[in-house]
């Protein structure tokens, strides 16, 4: 089977913080045109895992191959959408120069967007209902728009594939819905969504694939096969006392603090 | 050639400082490195006096290495010391640039007599000097050294910023996206720093450190206080720091004071106007939306009042105006000023020394005691006893909007609220 | 010079013991208050009150005509609170942040400062010269009079801090929980500023408004690399800035043109960089040691785990050659030969014709490496943590820090769970381990 149709291959990857892995050798394949959950307690490793694949932290070991290549040659093809409170909302900026941020990675350095990437930014803000706010300065949106508007810049980045690192997090009914929407439909085009998600209730109902991650994969497929019982309580039920002492003991030897 | 006043250069000079601050110091204030920029504007003293100490000259390549040099050493020990030593980043930068700068006291107090610059020079710089520090070519003048190095960093701090602009934008809001799309965040962070330093350098002698840090920090910051719109905020922050460069030249001849101090003195100024008067984020505008909330507030609990009456006594109710004022439940001046506000609008009328409501009036009370108690109703539907849903419902009443007034009938229905009063139809 | 130096040393002098004492002084209310400061995050608040200092010296001196330095402080104490109240409405009121405001304060109270002097430098009567100490400080200006008002804060200071000591700890390590205890940490956080600032005017007149908050700083930080304790880094942090001061004094008294405050600064960051380097436990040095001698004993452990489990699979042979180990660590022969080497000279190894073998020591240790290994590959699987396939390589880290008490209990997991009897999970008689999983064949 060609290589080409998996949108995600991560292969043994560990992740340190500070020498102290906080993910264990990761092994994954997901599917193409799927709407994945990421799934599992506080301090799993969800947020660090779609950081990993990304690039944005350093791995300790393995790789990742997005459609078999490097991640630096396929950056065009993947969207991001990072958790709300990691940017500061008072930047003196409107919705829709968030949303044409989208399309830096295509312009390339030292260009400036032009009028078919403002076109682009107009329809994502129409796509998620924000086209009246596009020239609203960001710290006037409520909450759940300012997490449309991080959508909308996702949606302008035109990719294959998404990341989003709870989009649902501190959003009102009507935009959580709205959001979950603007998924399906990416996933009915065939693009790869890959969400960060806390809330256990919807994710039978909003994702048809999850990876179900206590600091290291516990379970990984279809929802239908893997998201039950037996699975939900070694994620989120046992304690890993012993692995956490060993993951401490590494990091404080590696450090020299001991 | 025309004579130049030695004034025209000294202005000259501090306005080409100023606004390649300005432009700077925006990205900084953004990008909560303002206390970096502070730093860094201190710590390159050494490099410049080692420069002197060397060269023996005040040409403007070795000292902008030298400072260049020390500027990259404090960037880099803040971040090792912080982040490698566990130290925390506002204690290493306090370490860091406080230690190089007294190092560069030190080396030019001790080797005075080969390093023209002294202590005070380094604090608010020799800008009354500028029109005799001329740049020569053979033997014709070209004007001014300092207004030549200054024009020259201002052109390379333009350019840069204008090539870079969509880089450095994304780079200030969301670094991650930044990377994720392949602009590389800490490239424009040490892009950025190595402006801060040039500017810095070039500033220095002219002006400063003092100044430096003032124009750094406090245009781009007042001008974050008037828009909401990078590039205004930018424009804003240059205009600011030029026209305090040209004011406060003229204030120091005034006062026969130090001029660059005089600058900071009316980059200051500005700051306090706007801190006060600025339309959104000023305090007077603050303060007036606070009042007009009260008023309104005071207002709907007096229409409130005398609806109710109407309802207890079923007619049209009438109340002494002290009675009125008294049922607001604000404070006396405030009560006073929305009675008078409510019969300027036309909402009351007074029947021998009695008010009333008008027909205005009884449709604006009536349209808020709706939404006052299906505000009480929803919440007790809710769950919430009776006697916990009123208050809530004071505080609410004046913030429904019609379309969540629409939402809550439709959810409400046509019933009486928890007392059992009956839900005023929408109007 | 010379001569200096011994008026120095002699104390005979009695302006030299004023001189002395008064650094004395600011050193150690600078440590003690900085360590608070640097804690609590206020490191730069400090910096920001001194510069704010300085248009309140000035306005003194215009308002009285007085040079005293009770009058000068009382100025300056005013404009400097002044100027950190207007920092905290800023950052309450406005979206400027706190660094911002910080910076904003700093440089326009100085840029007020600094026309006011250069107002009075210039249009002065007479005797002016006397306010420009502020900027960078003269300790040897300092004289009777003015070490009596330092002596009186320096005790105030002290005094209040001895008797909010544990208030003050509280605020600094958990601020809900002393609210939760009825206290009102928004007061006790305005009463340690009001130290800071008193703090900053002891030390105004010989260091400076440019450089005080270093002396707030620096030896803070330089003690908290020697101590965890909160208590022990505020003594310590006294000590260095007592020594700065002390010694920063002497060394600029034998050059009279150099400024004080630099000098004691300089000094602090002297005691800083030692501290940084040598501190024993929290030190750069020790760290790196620490780093490096876990790192030979990773190396040793893991020769050691090579020799047994070539034992396992080779029972008749006893002896290995340096290639064969290394194809079985996956390192460089050279880099076995010296491993080889150092664990010959603890006494772990023979060697013999160039080939290695076991002490009776080395084989104690290796038995205990290989177990820890085995016993987290059994953890890992078997708990589902990881499949058998990648096992070994977090087993190959984890194997040398395993302590004997997590063993008992990972013992204990495994008998329990699966019926695991651990004696029986190395496996000497060349037959290799039943128990073992995955590897690297």
């Amino acid at each position: 089977m060609s290589q080409n149709t998996h949108p995600i291959q991560i292969h043994d990857m560990t992740i340190a913080y500070h020498k102290k892995p906080v993910l264990w050798d990761v092994d994954l394949d997901v599917p193409e045109g799927q709407l994945v959950g990421i799934i599992g307690p506080n301090g799993a490793g969800k947020s660090t895992m779609i950081k990993a694949i990304m690039d944005l932290v350093p791995k300790a070991s393995g790789w990742v191959k997005i459609y078999g290549k490097d991640y630096g040659e396929m950056r065009k093809i993947i969207g991001y959408v990072p958790q709300r409170e990691s940017v500061d909302w008072d930047f003196p900026i409107s919705a829709l120069d968030v949303v044409l941020m989208g399309r830096y990675g295509h312009i390339g350095w030292m260009r400036r967007p032009g009028k078919e990437d403002r076109c682009i930014a107009r329809e994502s803000l129409d796509k998620v209902g924000m086209g009246d706010f596009a020239e609203r300065q960001i710290s006037q949106l409520s909450g759940g728009q300012q997490q449309r508007v991080f959508l909308a810049r996702a949606l302008a980045q035109d990719a294959r594939i998404y990341m989003m690192d709870e989009p649902f997090a501190g959003v009102d009914a009507a935009t959580e819905r709205a959001i979950i929407d603007i998924l399906v439909t990416l996933r009915e085009q065939g693009k790869t969504i890959l969400v960060v998600h806390h809330d256990l209730q919807t994710v039978t109902e909003y994702f048809n694939w999850v990876i179900m991650l206590n600091m290291r994969v516990v379970a990984s497929g279809l929802t239908r096969e893997v998201f039950t019982d037996e699975n939900l309580q070694k994620t989120y039920g046992g304690r890993l006392t012993v692995l956490s002492q060993a993951a401490q003991a590494m990091a404080e030897q590696r450090r020299g603090d001991r | 050639m025309i004579e130049i006043s030695g004034s025209f250069w000294i202005v000259l000079t501090g306005v080409l400082a100023t606004a390649s601050c300005g432009l700077l110091g925006t990205f900084l204030v953004l990008r909560k490195m303002s206390l970096l920029g502070d730093a860094l504007s201190h710590a390159v003293l050494p490099g410049i006096a080692i420069a002197f100490l060397l060269s023996g000259s005040r040409a403007i390549v070795p000292m902008f290495l030298g400072a260049t040099l020390f500027g990259l050493v404090t960037t880099l020990l803040v971040e090792a010391f912080h982040k490698k030593w566990q130290v925390q980043e506002d204690a290493s930068i306090g370490v860091v640039f406080t230690a190089l700068f007294a190092l560069g006291v030190v080396l030019i107090t001790a080797f005075a007599g080969q390093v023209d610059l002294d202590q005070e020079c380094v604090l608010y710089g020799e800008i009354a000097y500028t029109p005799w520090d001329l740049l020569l070519w053979g033997e014709y003048s070209l004007g001014p050294r300092p207004v030549w190095i200054l024009g020259g960093v201002l052109a390379v701090n333009l350019l840069l910023v204008t090539l870079f602009y969509k880089e450095l934008k994304i780079a200030s809001f969301d670094p991650a996206m930044a990377v994720s799309v392949g602009i590389n965040a800490t490239l424009i962070h040490y892009l950025l720093m190595a402006m801060v330093s040039l500017t810095t350098v070039a500033s220095f002698e002219s002006v400063g450190a003092i100044l430096v840090v003032a124009m750094l920090i406090v245009p781009g910051a007042t001008a974050y206080l008037w828009s909401d719109r990078l590039e205004v905020v930018i424009g804003l922050a240059m205009f600011f720091g030029m026209s305090s460069a040209v004011v406060g030249y003229y204030l120091a001849s005034y006062w026969d004071s130090s001029i660059a101090g005089a600058m900071v003195v009316v980059v200051g100024g500005i700051f306090i106007f706007s801190l006060l008067f600025s339309p959104n984020q000023g305090v007077l505008s603050r303060l007036w939306q606070r009042l007009q909330l009260s008023l309104q507030v005071a207002q709907d609990h007096m229409l409130l009042a005398l609806v109710r009456r109407d309802e207890e006594v079923e007619e049209r109710a009438r109340l002494r105006p002290d009675e009125l004022v008294g049922s607001a439940a604000v404070l006396g001046i405030l009560a006073q000023m929305a009675f008078r506000r409510l019969r300027w609008r036309r909402l009351l009328q007074q029947v021998d020394g009695m008010v009333e409501l008008s027909a205005a009036g009884e449709q604006v009370a009536l349209g808020l005691l709706r939404k006052h108690r299906l505000w009480e109703t929803y919440m007790n539907r809710l769950g919430l006893p009776e006697d916990h849903v009123h208050a809530p419902a004071d505080v609410i009443e004046h913030f429904i909007s019609a379309e969540l007034e629409a939402e809550l009938g439709a959810e409400v229905g046509d019933e009486r609220d928890p007392q059992g009063k009956q839900i005023p139809p929408s109007g | 010079m010379l001569e200096n130096a011994l008026r120095f040393m002699t104390l005979a002098d009695a302006n030299v013991r004023f001189v002395l004492l008064g650094s004395l002084l600011i050193g150690a209310t600078g440590g003690l208050l900085g360590s608070f400061a640097v804690l609590r995050r206020r490191s730069l608040v400090g910096d920001a009150l001194a510069h704010a200092a300085l248009p309140g010296v000035a306005l003194a001196y215009l308002w009285t005509g007085s040079k005293a330095l009770p009058v000068l402080l009382a100025g300056a104490t005013v404009s400097g609170v002044l100027g950190v109240l207007l920092m905290q409405f800023i950052i309450n009121f406005t979206r400027i942040k706190a660094d911002a405001a910080i910076g904003i304060v700093l440089s326009v109270f100085f840029g007020i400062g600094i026309v006011l002097l250069t107002h009075i430098q210039r249009t002065g009567s007479g005797n002016q010269s006397g306010l420009d100490k502020f900027l960078f400080g003269q300790a040897a200006s300092l004289v009777e009079d003015d070490l009596k008002v330092m002596s009186v804060l320096a005790g105030l200071i002290i005094l209040v801090l001895v008797l909010f000591f544990k208030e003050f700890k509280a605020l600094i390590f958990d601020p809900s929980f002393l609210q939760s205890l009825g206290y009102s940490t928004r007061w006790i956080d305005v009463l340690l500023m009001g130290l800071i600032a008193l703090t900053v005017m002891v030390g105004l007149q010989a260091v400076g408004v440019v450089l005080i908050a270093a002396m707030l700083i620096t030896p803070a930080v330089a003690a908290r690399f020697w101590t965890e304790q909160l208590n022990k880094m505020v003594l310590l942090a006294a000590a260095f800035g007592g020594a700065s001061g002390i010694v920063g004094t002497f060394v600029s008294s034998l050059a009279p043109r150099i400024p004080t405050g630099p000098v004691m600064v300089l000094v602090a960051t002297f005691f800083f960089v030692v501290s940084a380097l040598l501190a024993p436990k929290r030190g750069v040095l020790a760290r790196g040691l620490r780093r490096q001698h876990n790192a030979r004993r990773e190396a040793q452990q893991h020769f050691l785990r090579a020799c047994i489990e070539l034992q396992e699979k080779l029972a008749q042979q006893r002896a290995w050659a340096m290639e064969e180990l290394a194809i079985e660590m996956g390192h460089s022969p050279d880099k076995v030969k010296r491993i080889g080497r150092q664990l010959e000279k603890t006494g772990l190894v023979l060697r013999q014709d160039g080939r290695f073998s076991l002490t009776e020591a080395g084989l104690e240790e290796g038995l205990f490496v290989v177990k820890s290994h085995r016993l987290w590959e059994h953890y890992l699987y078997y708990r589902t943590i990881l499949d058998a396939d990648h096992v070994d390589r977090p087993a190959d880290e984890v194997e040398h820090l395993l302590t004997p008490e997590i063993i008992v209990r990972l013992e204990e997991i495994l008998a329990r769970e699966r019926g695991i009897d651990t004696e029986q999970i190395i496996n000497l008689h060349g037959t290799g381990s039943q128990y073992r999983r995955g590897g690297r064949e």
